[in-house]
């Protein structure tokens, strides 16, 4: 029997939906800063009118939903769910009320690809975007790729129980230190250490390549902030091709790969564990995944021979394939060179980049290491029991923190959350494909919108059905909070419906 | 001069004329048919015009300028002594000068990377740029003062319901 979720289960929810919000608006005060900083009063406006929408949500949920109670894990995993869409709204406002979207459901797909961190686009004239909204779209990227709970969990909410269900629900099961408020914080310290130390290297870069300096530096932090939260927004239309340089693309891979490590990993770097990086089974993944689809891209790039030399072929297309791969979606092509400059063989090894993605506890989408990995090792251990004697005991096991067992539990799991994402790309595939877009440019944005990568091979316009760019913004939020929070608010609606 | 040499030349005349060598679109080209007809003109002298955006990035002797037409931003690679004609380039404060280049489309140009960019043989100003002036927006300053009553009207009716 279903049972009819309580209005105490909806007060909780609103209770700590209020807070995410106000934790949101806060934000706000950012590019607020920003404008007054340059000067750019309309732009301005547009955040204060974003706040005090914001705070009244709040405020107002706060209110009418006050309770004392803590979650429990259904109660944590909708509050986390919903947190992304009203985070989607709410980011949209200053977004819609600067006139570079045409219409509110094109400020918040990018809002939600902001938030999930994809990088996909609608924005209209962004080379005439102000430096506040710019600052914004970048800064979204930023908070979501921490996580809009890992937000409030470091800032807003002391130490409750609850805390660890809404942690887990967005898509972190792994905590990095015992307590999940100083796991949040610790992600928070890697991130802004690392925001300083990129924008200083991306900054320098963008001088000696002759770039304005407060320019640079601007770019800087925004590149960086859209580079290591793997989501791939950029200042200029062109994105990374903007800058022509060689050194800005290299920097930027370096952000990507390291955006796409497992946090845990980057606290054992911190710690001076340099020999989990080789142990790890996610990285040694990562290392094989990335050669294999690099091979093919290789293959296929030269069957086509669309870049006149070895260095060109590798610039090109090691840096799409990384961008790929960690979910970042920076290009240095034009969206519609990858359907007339690259053959099949080539797109298809940059879409199975893409689907695979970057390690788990990062801030990557798709299918992820961990998982790859586990599969792997289960395929090897069934292989090796055909081969050896029936009576030879087979154990597989693999590093991941410590070392672990294959076990049916664990592969299962992994094999469950692979088969739920083939199943997201190939659904937003049919979409595509049902409004006239051929197979593989179809497959090639939805597994782009599903894994939050970002590329784009030119399907993703303001022209495009608005039916579409739903599915997409679905695909985003499925996508980045894998699964089961969104699997429980499907569930909490039946029970709605159905329950007794 | 002979029969003969008249003949040579107004063959050559009539030779380069028709056939030059390499062919040039002195029409100018968008960049969506550059990017999706890459092939087509790769190698080629074409003519190409829109506004310069962002950042004029100097290289030694030579600049880097991207020039948007409305739809995608190309690159232009210069020399450092025109780019310095350029007076506004595009961006929030500034509509950027409008400049129709004329030079080499590359579809993944060797001596940049495989960017694709066009390397500027001749340019011609269409239009000085200038500053965009931006009135505070009325309908926006109302809504905000708005909103702020309203939020200040909740914070004094919970301040009396503490009491």
């Amino acid at each position: 029997m279903i049972l009819k979720p309580r209005l105490e289960d909806l007060k909780i929810i609103g209770f700590y939906l209020g807070k995410i919000i106000l934790g949101l608006a806060m934000t706000m005060s950012i590019p607020i800063l920003t404008g007054l900083f340059f000067r750019e009063f309309n732009p301005v406006l547009d955040f204060l009118i974003g706040i005090e929408i914001s705070v009244l949500l709040g405020l107002l949920l706060i209110k009418l939903c006050h309770t004392e109670k803590d979650l429990n894990w259904m109660q944590g995993m909708i509050v986390v769910s919903l947190s992304w869409i009203v985070a989607m709204f709410v980011g949209a406002i200053p977004l819609y009320l600067s006139g570079h979207w045409k219409s509110f459901l094109d400020a918040c797909f990018d809002s939600m690809s902001g938030f999930a961190t994809t990088g996909l686009a609608l924005v209209q004239d962004l080379d005439h975007m102000s430096y506040t909204h710019n600052l914004w779209r970048h800064l979204i990227m930023f908070l979501g790729g921490q996580g809009i709970v890992v937000i409030a969990l470091s800032f807003f909410v002391r130490g409750f129980s609850g805390a660890f269900k809404m942690y887990v629900g967005e898509a972190r099961e792994e905590k990095i230190l015992p307590n999940v408020v100083h796991s949040s914080r610790f992600i928070w310290l890697v991130s802004c250490v690392y925001l300083v130390l990129g924008t200083v290297a991306l900054g320098i870069t963008g001088i000696f390549g002759g770039m304005h300096p407060f320019n640079s530096f601007f770019h800087g932090a925004c590149i960086f902030m859209t580079a290591f939260d793997t989501g791939g927004f950029s200042p200029q239309s062109q994105s990374i091709l903007y800058y022509h340089s060689a050194a800005y693309e290299t920097i930027t891979v370096i952000i990507m790969v390291l955006g796409a490590l497992n946090f845990k990993m980057h606290y054992h770097l911190w710690m001076g564990n340099r020999k989990e990086i080789f142990k790890d089974i996610e990285t040694s993944t990562f290392f094989v995944t990335v050669l294999a689809t690099f091979s093919i891209i290789i293959v296929g790039l030269t069957q086509i021979g669309t870049y006149p030399s070895i260095w060109v072929l590798f610039r090109k297309g090691f840096f799409q394939l990384i961008s790929g791969h960690t979910g970042t979606g920076f290009q240095t092509l034009y969206p519609a060179q990858f359907l007339a400059d690259w053959n099949h063989l080539a797109i298809v090894g940059l879409i199975m980049a893409m689907g695979l993605g970057g390690a788990v506890c990062s801030t990557t989408g798709a299918i992820k290491m961990l998982r790859i990995g586990i599969i792997f090792k289960a395929f090897k251990e069934d292989l090796k029991k055909i081969i050896m004697p029936e009576k030879a005991l087979v154990i597989e096991k693999f590093h991941h923190v410590k070392e672990i067992f294959v076990e049916d539990k664990l592969v299962r799991s992994a094999l469950i959350i692979t088969i739920a994402y083939i199943i997201l790309y190939v659904l937003g595939a049919l979409v595509g494909m049902f409004y006239g877009y051929p197979f593989l440019s179809a497959f090639f944005e939805s597994t782009s919108a599903a894994a939050n990568v970002g590329l784009s091979c030119g399907i993703t316009d303001a022209a495009m059905p608005a039916a579409l760019k739903v599915t997409y913004m679905i695909q985003m939020w499925i996508g980045r909070l894998e699964f089961m929070s969104v699997f429980t608010i499907l569930g909490f609606l039946i029970a709605i419906v159905k329950g007794k | 001069m002979s029969n003969n040499r008249k003949l040579i030349l107004i063959t050559l005349f009539t030779a380069l004329t028709l056939f030059p060598a390499a062919p040039a679109f002195s029409q100018a080209l968008s960049s969506g048919e550059l990017i999706k007809e890459a092939s087509k003109y790769d190698g080629k002298t074409v003519t190409y015009a829109g506004e310069v955006i962002g950042d004029i990035m100097r290289r030694g002797e030579s600049a880097w300028v991207n020039i948007s037409d409305g739809n995608n931003a190309l690159g232009v690679w210069m020399s450092a002594r025109e780019a310095k004609e350029i007076e506004f380039a595009g961006n929030y404060k500034n509509q950027g000068d409008s400049l129709e280049v004329t030079g080499v489309f590359h579809r993944a140009c060797l001596e940049h990377g495989g960017d694709m960019d066009i390397h500027a043989k001749k340019l011609r100003k269409l239009a000085t740029g200038k500053e965009i002036k931006r009135a505070l927006d009325a309908g926006k300053k109302k809504l905000g003062i708005v909103l702020f009553g309203v939020l200040f009207l909740i914070w004094i009716l919970t301040l009396f319901k503490h009491r």
